[in-house]
């Protein structure tokens, strides 16, 4: 039951360059699909849309709604292929994670990419400082600076603060709800496995649960999309 | 507890990780823009144009039909009103010719009666000619006889009467 991870350290020789391959596998694998699923959505696009292209312009409206919601669509139809690739790549991370947990030799190869607070902060971190470059490119790095002061001077240290919190809720969110969903399905995995009463006692609850955690994936890749274009909106909007 | 064990080696900051995925996402991001979204987007917006271009050609039609079916009621009218006026002037030409028709008939009536009467005039004044003439003759026989003989007064009457009598009868 206790299972590692396949953890690469030191890769030349760079202190700090460790490798989870595990992640860096889910990485690739999620890529992929997400990938493969949007290419095989986009073929054959025609006037009349059939099948997959419904399937696509309505998760393309559905973000395109996410995005209008919080700017004005001028600036906002800037960051609608960021806003649909989250989307995707991070329902698409969840799933995985909750349709099955692979072990190979004694370390967790297969769950959500996800549920690691390295690749969730990582994600995190790219939208913030993309909110902070587009914050200054499309508004003047005066206008940027000046908002830091906004509305009142004496609110700079708690705004500054506020970008790096910013990054840790928006990472740590993600990361916290699927790591919990892992941890109780494997825990009720392992309750199935310890007897025929363990097995009846755990499956209806891990199948509730499993339910739950695609729920959840759903909706925190929805919340991871809308915070992050909220976040940059503030940066890029005028007034707010 | 047990859970716990297992997933703290899950745990923890892996620098690769991070520019694995940063790269990953990249990556992706470009790609499916490019093949994926990109492609979508465009149809999407070249459907909102057509449609937006075949609202206005539908309005486009729709207000030249107006025009065509105010125009042809215009038209109607007008042959309407032209008919009206066709039956009207006919009526009135008929009207005159009727009248035409009775004022010639009344001339040629009141001319023919007009030169029945010249003729029974001068058939009048033919026989008065005709009777002078008579009696012209008549008294120079009358007087002749007279002269013959010695007529009472009695005879004379007579005799006149007898030839206003051959007269009447000679006629």
């Amino acid at each position: 039951m206790d299972h590692g991870a396949p953890i690469v350290h030191d890769v030349f020789g760079i202190s700090w360059l460790d490798f989870n391959l595990s992640n860096v596998f889910m990485i690739i694998v999620t890529s992929l699909i997400v990938f493969v699923l949007s290419v095989l959505g986009a073929r054959k696009l025609q006037m009349k849309p059939t099948g997959a292209q419904n399937v696509m312009e309505w998760i393309l409206d559905f973000v395109k709604g996410i995005v209008n919601d919080t700017m004005d669509w001028k600036t906002g139809k800037l960051f609608l292929p960021l806003a649909l690739t989250l989307f995707t790549y991070i329902l698409v991370g969840n799933m995985l994670g909750v349709i099955t947990n692979g072990v190979y030799n004694g370390d967790v190869w297969w769950k959500s990419p996800t549920a690691d607070p390295g690749i969730t902060l990582t994600l995190a971190a790219m939208v913030i400082l993309l909110s902070h470059f587009y914050g200054i490119k499309l508004r003047g790095g005066k206008e940027y600076v000046k908002d830091y002061f906004r509305p009142l001077p004496f609110l700079f240290p708690i705004k500054l603060i506020e970008e790096f919190a910013n990054t840790l809720t928006l990472g740590l969110r993600l990361f916290g709800n699927l790591y919990a969903g892992e941890v109780l399905l494997s825990l009720l995995v392992g309750l199935t496995m310890t007897g025929v009463w363990g097995f009846i006692g755990g499956a209806i609850p891990f199948l509730a649960w499993q339910g739950f955690s695609i729920f959840i994936g759903g909706i925190q890749a929805f919340i991871f999309t809308m915070l992050s274009m909220v976040y940059i909106s503030h940066k890029v909007s005028e007034e707010h | 507890m047990q859970a716990f064990t297992i997933y703290a080696s899950l745990g923890g900051f892996h620098g690769g990780d991070m520019l694995v995925q940063l790269f990953f996402f990249l990556l992706l991001l470009f790609l499916v823009g490019k093949f994926a979204w990109g492609p979508v987007m465009n149809m999407m917006k070249k459907r909102e144009e057509y449609v937006a271009s075949e609202i206005e050609a539908a309005e486009n039609s729709r207000q030249e039909a107006e025009k065509a079916a105010k125009e042809a009621t215009e038209q109607l009218k007008q042959t309407k009103l032209e008919a009206q006026k066709i039956i009207e002037d006919a009526k009135t030409a008929g009207v005159k010719q009727e009248q035409d028709i009775i004022e010639s008939a009344r001339q040629e009536a009141e001319r023919i009666k007009k030169s029945a009467q010249q003729d029974i005039q001068n058939e009048k004044e033919k026989a008065l000619q005709a009777l002078q003439e008579q009696v012209a003759s008549l008294s120079v026989l009358i007087a002749s006889k007279v002269i013959e003989k010695e007529l009472s007064a009695q005879d004379q009457e007579k005799l006149i009467n007898e030839y206003i009598k051959e007269v009447g009868e000679e006629r």
